[in-house]
Formats: C-alpha cells, sequence, structure tokens
C-alpha cells in the first residue's frame, strides 16, 4: 500500500471527524435526548483506549499474557467508587467553571499561582512521553503498512512528521476556535465518540478475522499454544506480576481514569449532566470489555504465525498483512489511528489549556497591565497562546518519540505516565475530603512523588544512553544499595511500574500529610476547602461573593470585552440578568453579575487570571468585616454539624462580637474625624473671606478715604488674629486628642492666676459695663497642676461670660471652693442662659455647626471642647448649670 | 434706576466689604445680619438680587432661597449664594434651589462684581 494511499485515508478519516464535530454543533435544533448524550458521555470516556490499547495491549500480552488485563479491570472495578468522586468533582467543577486539573488544585488551596503552575508543569512533563507513543504507534503502523520503514528520518524527510503536523492542524481547529473552554464542545465529543466506536470496530473486525477466520475459534489458538508448551506462563497470574502488583495496577489505573488530562476533560468538563455518570459506571466497563475480547487470542495468533523478531505490538497490524488482507489492515490502520489521534487532540487541548491558564496567560496579562493599557482586547492574543502551546507541546513529543520512545515497547512508556499523574491524586481526593490538608503539604508531597517517579522510572530508562544513570542502576544512588532504582528500601520482586507507584505515592501521601499537620492554612484555604468539601449544602455559598467591591457594570462588560469579544459580553450580560431578575440601569453592578462575569472569564482563562481582572475592576474596596463576619457566620451554620468545630465556634463568636464592636468605634471615630475636618475648613474660609475681600478693595480703590482706609486695614489684621486664633485652637485640640499634650504640674496660687486672668478682660468688661464679682475665701490656696493650662480655661470661661451676660447691666461672679479632695471653680454670668438640650453638647467641638438648628454664637466653637480635655486630663469635671434666661454657671473642679 | 442688592452674612467684615464693595459699583445696597432680618427686608424692599450666605444662625441660606422662590412676588428675584460650603452636594443643593450662581468662600471681589453686573444687565 503505497504511503500517499495511505496519507490520503488517514486525511479522509480526520476530514470525516471534523465533519462529524460541525455537523452536531451546528445541529442544534437537533437535540440529542438524554439517553443518547448518555451514550456519548459513556463512549468519550474511552478515550482512555489508546494506541496503547489497540496495539501495545497485544504486544504486552504476547510476553506476559494476562498480566495487560490490570489497566482494564482497575477502572472497571474502581467505577462504583468513581461515581462518588466523579460526582463530587463534576459538582464543584462546574460551580468554580473549573477546566483542568490545575485549576482545581490551585483553588482547592488557596488560589495558590504555584500550585497551577507546578501541576502544569509536572503534568506537561508526565503526559509528553504518553503522547509521543501515539505518535511513534502511528509512525511504526504506517511505515509498516506502506512497506516503507525508515527508523532514522526525522523532519522533513520523516513522513510521521507530516502526519504530526496534520494533526497539530486539527488540534487547532478544534480545540481553539473559541476560547471559552467550559462551553459544552459537543461536537468534538461527538468526534471522540464517534471514533471510540471506529476503533472498537475496527478491532472486533481483526480480532472476528483472526479467530474465526483463520484459526477456527479463539480456543483453537489457545490449544495450539498451550501444545506449544512453552508458553504456559502467560496463563498465570503470578507468574510476571505478583498479586501485590495486580493490586497496585489496578489501583493506578483507576486512577488514572479520573487523573489523566483528557479524562479529566471528557469525564468532567464535558459532562453536562449527572445522570450520565450512572449510565457511563456499566456502560464503559462493558467497552472496555469488548475492545479487550480479542487481545489475548491475536496475541497468541501473532506468537504462533510472525517471526519472533516481530514487533509484538505491532501484531495487530502484522497478522492482516500476513494473510495478504489489505482491507483488514486498512481498517486496522484507521482503527489504530483513530485511537492514537483521539488521544493526542483531547490530551494535547487539555495539556494546552493548563499550560496557557497557569503559566501564559497571567504572564500575557501581567505584561499588558505594564504596558499600561488595560483596555487592550487580548482575546486572539489568549488563541494564539493555545496555539503555540499545542505546537510546542506535540514538537516535543513527536521528538520525545525520535529519540527516546524508539527502544521502549508501547504499555511501559504509557505506565510511565500514569505513575506521573497520580501524583496528584493525593492532592486531589484528599483535598476533596479532608480540610486538614494545606498547600505546603500539597506542594511537598507533590514534588516528593515527583521526585521518586524520576529516580524509579525515569533514570532506568535513560541508563543505556548517561553513563550517571547506569551506575545508579547498578550501585544505587551514592553508592547506597538501599537506594536502587529498582529496589528502593530493598523492596524486591516487583514489577517495576508498581514498585514506582508503590513507593512515590507512599512517600506523597506521608509528606503531605505531615507538612500539612505542621503547617498552617491561610484563612483563604480554609474557606476553600470547606467550600469544596461541603459542595453538597453550598446553596448558602452560592451567590456569596469575597468580592465585594464598587464595580461598574461598563467596566465588567469592557474586560468581558477584551476576552470574548464585545457581542458576546453584552448578551451574556442581558442574559444573565433577565434569567435573574437584576437591573442593569444602574451604574454599579450586583455581585451577583460579578460572579458571573469571573466564571465566564474563567472558563477562558482560567480563575487565576479571572480573579486578577476582576480584582483589576473593582475598587479595592475588598469585603467590609461586617460582610466577612456575615459570611463566616452563615458558614459556621452549615459546618455546625461537625462536634469539634462547635466549639470553635463559640470561640469565634466571642471574637466576631468583639471585632464588631472595634469595628463600629472606628466607623464612628472615621465619621467624627471627617465632619471636624470639614467642618474646620469651613470655619477657617470665613476670616479668610473677609481678609480677602478688604485687601482686594484696598487694592482697587486708591483713593478711599484716609480714615476708611485705616479702619479696612484694622479689620483685616483682626481677622488675621481671628484666623490665626482658631487655627491655634484647633492644634490644642489635636494635641489633646492624639494625647500629646504634656502636662506640667507646679504648685501655684489660684487666688493670683484668677486675679491674672481677671486683668486681661478687664478693659472689655469696663467698656461694656459688665461687673467682676470675686469670691475666693482662701487666698493662699495653693493649686496642683498645669498653671498655663488652668489659664487657658479661665481666659476661655471668661470670654464666654463676657460674651454672653446681660448687654444692659452684665455682671459676672466667680466663686472658689475648698471641698476636701478637690477645688471647686464657678464662673457664673446673668445672660440668656443656655437651654437643657444642649448642656452636654455644648462641650463638643464645633457643636454648633453639627445641628444648625440652634443658635451659632460667637467663637471659635473650639474653646469649651478643650477646656473640658484640659479639665479632664487634671482628672477633673467641667460642667454647666443654667437655665434659659436665669443666666449660666460653668463649674469646673480639679482633684487636690 | 440702579438695581438694588441685599446683602444677607452674619460675619460683620465680610458684610462690611460686600456692602463698600457694591456700593462702589454703583447699586444700592441693603443689609441683613441674619436670616430674620433678610426676610423682613425682601418683603417689604424686594430687591432685584440678593446675596445669601448660607450658615447663619437662626434661618439658613437654603431655607431663605426656598423662600423666596415659592413666593410669587418674590421669585424673580436672583439669588446668588456665597458660602464657605463647598462640597459638590452643597452646591448641586443650592442650585437645585433655583440659585442663579453658586459662588464659594473665599471669593474674589472682582469676579463677584463682573458677575453680579452680568446677572442685573441682560
Amino acid at each position: 500500500m503505497s504511503s500517499i494511499v495511505l496519507t490520503i485515508i488517514s486525511l479522509v478519516y480526520l476530514l470525516l471527524l471534523f465533519v462529524i464535530a460541525t455537523y452536531s454543533e451546528i445541529g442544534k435544533k437537533f437535540k440529542v435526548n438524554k439517553k443518547g448524550s448518555a451514550y456519548i458521555y459513556a463512549l468519550s470516556l474511552a478515550v482512555y483506549c489508546t494506541a496503547w490499547t489497540f496495539y501495545g495491549s497485544v504486544g504486552n500480552a504476547s510476553k506476559n499474557g494476562v498480566s495487560f488485563i490490570p489497566v482494564y479491570l482497575g477502572p472497571t472495578l474502581m467505577m462504583p467508587l468513581l461515581w462518588i468522586f466523579l460526582r463530587k468533582i463534576i459538582r464543584i467543577s462546574k460551580k468554580y467553571s473549573i477546566s483542568n486539573i490545575a485549576d482545581f488544585l490551585s483553588i482547592r488551596y488557596g488560589q495558590n499561582r504555584t500550585i497551577g503552575i507546578l501541576v502544569s508543569i509536572l503534568f506537561f512533563i508526565g503526559i509528553v512521553p504518553y503522547i509521543s507513543l501515539q505518535i511513534k504507534a502511528i509512525d511504526t503502523s504506517f511505515q509498516l503498512l506502506s512497506n516503507s520503514i525508515h527508523p532514522h528520518r526525522l523532519f522533513f524527510s520523516d513522513i510521521s512528521f507530516y502526519i504530526v503536523l496534520v494533526l497539530i492542524f486539527f488540534t487547532i481547529l478544534y480545540g481553539t476556535r473559541n476560547i471559552d473552554i467550559t462551553e459544552r464542545r459537543r461536537g468534538l465529543m461527538s468526534a471522540i465518540a464517534f471514533e471510540s466506536v471506529v476503533k472498537l470496530i475496527s478491532f472486533l473486525i481483526v480480532g472476528i478475522f483472526i479467530s474465526y477466520h483463520i484459526f477456527k475459534s479463539p480456543s483453537d489458538i489457545f490449544q495450539q499454544i498451550l501444545q506449544k508448551g512453552t508458553f504456559n506462563n502467560l496463563f498465570h497470574v503470578e507468574q510476571n506480576l505478583s498479586y501485590f502488583d495486580w493490586l497496585l495496577l489496578l489501583i493506578l489505573s483507576g486512577i488514572a481514569i479520573v487523573m489523566l488530562p483528557r479524562q479529566f476533560q471528557v469525564a468532567v468538563v464535558e459532562n453536562n449532566d449527572e445522570n450520565n455518570i450512572k449510565q457511563a459506571s456499566w456502560l464503559f466497563p462493558l467497552y472496555l470489555i469488548l475492545i479487550n475480547l480479542f487481545v489475548l487470542p491475536i496475541a497468541f495468533a501473532g506468537k504462533l504465525l510472525m517471526s519472533p523478531s516481530f514487533d509484538a505490538d505491532m501484531y495487530v497490524l502484522g497478522l492482516p498483512m500476513h494473510f495478504q488482507n489489505n482491507v483488514i489492515a486498512t481498517i486496522v490502520y484507521l482503527g489504530g489511528f483513530a485511537a492514537a489521534s483521539g488521544m493526542i487532540i483531547i490530551e494535547t487541548i487539555a495539556l494546552s489549556i493548563m499550560l496557557s491558564n497557569n503559566i501564559a496567560i497571567p504572564l500575557l496579562i501581567y505584561i499588558r497591565n505594564r504596558k499600561a493599557e488595560s483596555n487592550e482586547y487580548i482575546g486572539n492574543k489568549i488563541k494564539l497562546v493555545r496555539r503555540i502551546s499545542i505546537i510546542t507541546i506535540l514538537i516535543i513529543a513527536y521528538l520525545y518519540d525520535k529519540f527516546i520512545a524508539e527502544n521502549f515497547p508501547l504499555t511501559s512508556i504509557g505506565f510511565v505516565s500514569f505513575v506521573a499523574v497520580a501524583q496528584f491524586a493525593p492532592a486531589m481526593f484528599g483535598g476533596i475530603y479532608q480540610s486538614i490538608i494545606n498547600k505546603n503539604g500539597v506542594l511537598s508531597g507533590i514534588i516528593t512523588g515527583f521526585i521518586i517517579w524520576f529516580f524509579t522510572l525515569i533514570i532506568p530508562s535513560i541508563a543505556n544512553k548517561l553513563e550517571l544513570a547506569k551506575s545508579i542502576c547498578n550501585d544505587g544512588l551514592f553508592g547506597i544499595s538501599f537506594l536502587k532504582p529498582n529496589s528502593l528500601f530493598g523492596l524486591q520482586g516487583l514489577n517495576p511500574i508498581s514498585h514506582a507507584f508503590f513507593w512515590s505515592i507512599f512517600f506523597n501521601v506521608l509528606v503531605m500529610f505531615l507538612v500539612s499537620l505542621f503547617s498552617q492554612s491561610s484563612s483563604n484555604e480554609i474557606y476553600q476547602a470547606n467550600s469544596f468539601i461541603n459542595i453538597y449544602n453550598a446553596d448558602e455559598y452560592q451567590n456569596k461573593s469575597i468580592w465585594h467591591g464598587k464595580t461598574f457594570l461598563k467596566d465588567i462588560i469592557k474586560v468581558l470585552s477584551n476576552i470574548i469579544g464585545e457581542g458576546r459580553a453584552n448578551s451574556l450580560i442581558n442574559g444573565y440578568a433577565e434569567r435573574h431578575k437584576i437591573d442593569i440601569t444602574q451604574e454599579t453592578s450586583d455581585s451577583r453579575i460579578i460572579q458571573f462575569a469571573e466564571s465566564i472569564l474563567a472558563s477562558s482563562v482560567g480563575v487565576a487570571s479571572a480573579d486578577v481582572l476582576i480584582k483589576n475592576i473593582s475598587e479595592k474596596n475588598e469585603i467590609t468585616i461586617d460582610e466577612a463576619l456575615k459570611i463566616l457566620q452563615e458558614n459556621q451554620k452549615v459546618l455546625i454539624s461537625n462536634k469539634e468545630l462547635r466549639k470553635k465556634q463559640t470561640d469565634l463568636t466571642k471574637v466576631t462580637e468583639q471585632l464588631q464592636q472595634a469595628n463600629q468605634q472606628l466607623k464612628l471615630i472615621d465619621e467624627q474625624k471627617d465632619e471636624f475636618l470639614y467642618t474646620v475648613t469651613h470655619e477657617l474660609r470665613t476670616p479668610l473671606t473677609s481678609i480677602r475681600a478688604l485687601s482686594e478693595i484696598l487694592q482697587d480703590n486708591p483713593d478711599m478715604e484716609e480714615e476708611q482706609k485705616q479702619s479696612f486695614l484694622g479689620s483685616i489684621v483682626s481677622e488675621t488674629e481671628r484666623l490665626s486664633y482658631l487655627i491655634t485652637q484647633v492644634l490644642n485640640l489635636e494635641r489633646f486628642e492624639s494625647g500629646k499634650q504634656r502636662l506640667n504640674f507646679s504648685s501655684f496660687s489660684f487666688y493670683d492666676l484668677i486675679k491674672e486672668a481677671i486683668v486681661t478682660i478687664q478693659p472689655i468688661a469696663l467698656a461694656n459695663h459688665i461687673q467682676i464679682k470675686t469670691y475666693i475665701p482662701d487666698s493662699q490656696l495653693l493649686l496642683h497642676a498645669d498653671k498655663d493650662l488652668l489659664m487657658q480655661v479661665l481666659n476661655n470661661l471668661l470670654s464666654n461670660a463676657l460674651k454672653f451676660c446681660n448687654q444692659d447691666n452684665g455682671e459676672i461672679r466667680i466663686r472658689v471652693f475648698d471641698m476636701q479632695n478637690e477645688v471647686r471653680c464657678e464662673i457664673e454670668d446673668n445672660g440668656k442662659g443656655i437651654e437643657a438640650e444642649v448642656h452636654e453638647l455644648i462641650f463638643d467641638k464645633f457643636f454648633q455647626a453639627k445641628n444648625q438648628t440652634l443658635k451659632k454664637p460667637t467663637g471659635s466653637g473650639l474653646g469649651l471642647a478643650i477646656c473640658k480635655k484640659i479639665i479632664l486630663s487634671h482628672q477633673g469635671n467641667i460642667w454647666v448649670e443654667s437655665e434659659i434666661d436665669k443666666g449660666s454657671r460653668f463649674i469646673f473642679t480639679i482633684p487636690n | 434706576m440702579s438695581s438694588k442688592i441685599l446683602v444677607v452674612d452674619d460675619d460683620p467684615y465680610i458684610l462690611l466689604s460686600l456692602e463698600f464693595l457694591m456700593k462702589k459699583n454703583g447699586f444700592h445696597v441693603l443689609i441683613a445680619r441674619n436670616g430674620t432680618e433678610a426676610l423682613q427686608i425682601l418683603n417689604e424692599q424686594i430687591p432685584d438680587l440678593v446675596l445669601l450666605d448660607i450658615m447663619m444662625p437662626d434661618v439658613d441660606g437654603y431655607a431663605i432661597c426656598k423662600q423666596i422662590k415659592s413666593n410669587k412676588l418674590l421669585k424673580h428675584i436672583q439669588v446668588v449664594f456665597l458660602s464657605a460650603k463647598t462640597s459638590e452636594g452643597d452646591i448641586k443643593k443650592g442650585m437645585d434651589l433655583g440659585a442663579a450662581l453658586y459662588i464659594t468662600k473665599p471669593f474674589s471681589t472682582r469676579t463677584l462684581v463682573k458677575q453680579v453686573k452680568e446677572l442685573l444687565e441682560p
């Protein structure tokens, strides 16, 4: 069969696949009924069966007999258990728009970027060999069928390179037509389901051909093999694999059915009905049984009929060719091609999403923000990044195939990937059930597991190429025989894969738990952990946005437009608003819209980047303490069923109350400060106004009368003084408030102080015919206080008295009493008095400004507030006794 | 006949300067030291324009403006607020009550005169 014909056949198959994909996407009216979608879901799970299944199983079976079975038995047996896990994982992933495992783990462990990046890179390292084995299978089968075996060609002289290019093309076509990755790609899934059918039918055809056409029946084959005698070992379970090996391999494969990126993609991301899982849990095992029915017969037929040097992995193809049956051979080739290409497309897409979401796109956004063009549309850049990652992955897989994979049988390469992806299983399964596990534990565990994986699997595989690797394999690490890659800690007799799996997972889990126990989780992690673990009770968690900012709707739409295009952004937001009856004519947006937008973004760029994008457009008004506490309290109610958390709840309630009180206080003080500031500036502007106005008038009227000029100038000066006085008062008050005021205590005669104060006001009193009377019994009375500050108090009270006392026959009385442990001073005027309601308020700063219905006396408004501060700092008291029209009496006491 | 301007402010110095300023520019000036006086003069003399302070002890400028604008005989009077209250909300409140202008203190006498002249000589 010529290479050209074969190439055309491959291309036609791919085009057919594409047509199917497009048709089922376009035919939206063609609604797949429930039963249909269940079948498609189960069949898409069968992407698990790749060229490994198609070719490798036969190869494996021909050497090791029934030992090929665990890979399929594992998923089959674990299916009921998996149903429980899968349901929870799907529920969580839908809620958070999670599209890949790296995102899942990154979110669960506190939106941790490091985890996202690490997981993506490790997945890449672990899966590339697996992809390359598919390429190898296509390459080998192509060369075999086209009779053109050229093992050492590279790139443009190598047919498989062209095939890789074609696959790159189709993968990009399928994977990046739109960047919203959680949009259920019915088209792609239909194509995958179709491909599963193709490979199953093709394998069954060749199986039937060999078993019933070439031979008389399968039992015929078995009998012939047994007759040869040398192959008895192939039937014994224990011959090449101990029971322990079987157990380990079963578990390993059961894990892989969820942890492989392509499996996560089809099982979780593409799931659109939880009931499909139930169907799949028996449909899928059925598929596995069917596709494995003829593995043993074909393997044995190969052993019987093909030459010993023929690559056993290619028995499936080689046998029909041996019998010159081109039709069957082509069908086989197509089946293998379908199996390999299906895996390549889905796995590459899944991997590219991980890499771009966790590494490339955050980088893009970071660069964009650095350039300060935060409105740049980067939707097409995202596509470009995805495409580049797809190309990179496939080229590297191709090179891996050419340089490393060549010498290994297909199944062993595949198992290496299995063990690699299994390293994430403890973090994942542990994470959805245990909140103890935290990011430090997970990071340490995964790294430990991977180190052991590398040591036990990779090093032996390059032993032929690297002298160092060879010596480590033979003598152990640093010559310690306990540390040999093939028998770590002396554990011998195990298959290398199960050995590697055992040790890597053992230490992974151990380290994960230990580190988690001894390190602290961040509050974010705890929140996420609870949210994940309690996903089924999570209705309270819905619509609770951790982000509660003032976000403008237009900003949200702009950000969305930059990623998914304007038309789509608008229609999505409007649709959501309609469904949930949210009013979007307001400028600021409902927190549900914010969350919805975030989830849309997450499905295109991953959750980490979506978070960043939303944060950028929200005022950095993080959730207030009240709201956080409210959410925490409501979350608590959900956890209350757990006994050990009840105690935590009472503690938390106490702390909550304290925090709320403190918060109230702070809010009040903040409000007061704002009001104070506003009032002070207002008061300062008044004297400034007259200073300015009078100055300008003087400038513009040089011919003014001299007398008037002087009068104006005098006014300017006195207003300047008033301004200055006001500023001083404010500063004084501030000193008291901030606690910077120092008291200089001294002993002095109170009598002398009062006399001094009276002297100051004497002139004004005389001018206004105000009489001042004093009653100070003991002129020797010594007061122990800050003399200057007390003088301020006296001055202030006296000047108030002057202002308010009766204009016609004003009288001010000053009395001093020496009580047992304090000195009492009263300053009384006979003015109009102060109404009872404000007796306390007048000591507040700027009191008159606060309450505009009350009279505004002249003065700075701060005098009494300062007096109060001064008296209080002496541990004294100050108050007023007064009635309307009966004058006012200000009283203060100082302890002595 | 020259226009009549009523100046209302509880600060004596500001009152003084405004009185001088407006007189110098040929206007007939009436003064009021508080809201009550202002209302009295408004009803008796019906000026053409009033320069109105807001923060006053008895009745504040906003209330006075409201009264002016709701009185058939007075609502033609141009109200110019002169106030140290400078926040957007304050200004909006003043303008919403129908004032012709809202000028913040401290103000420039030259600009004030120009603006008043513009208002009174359409």
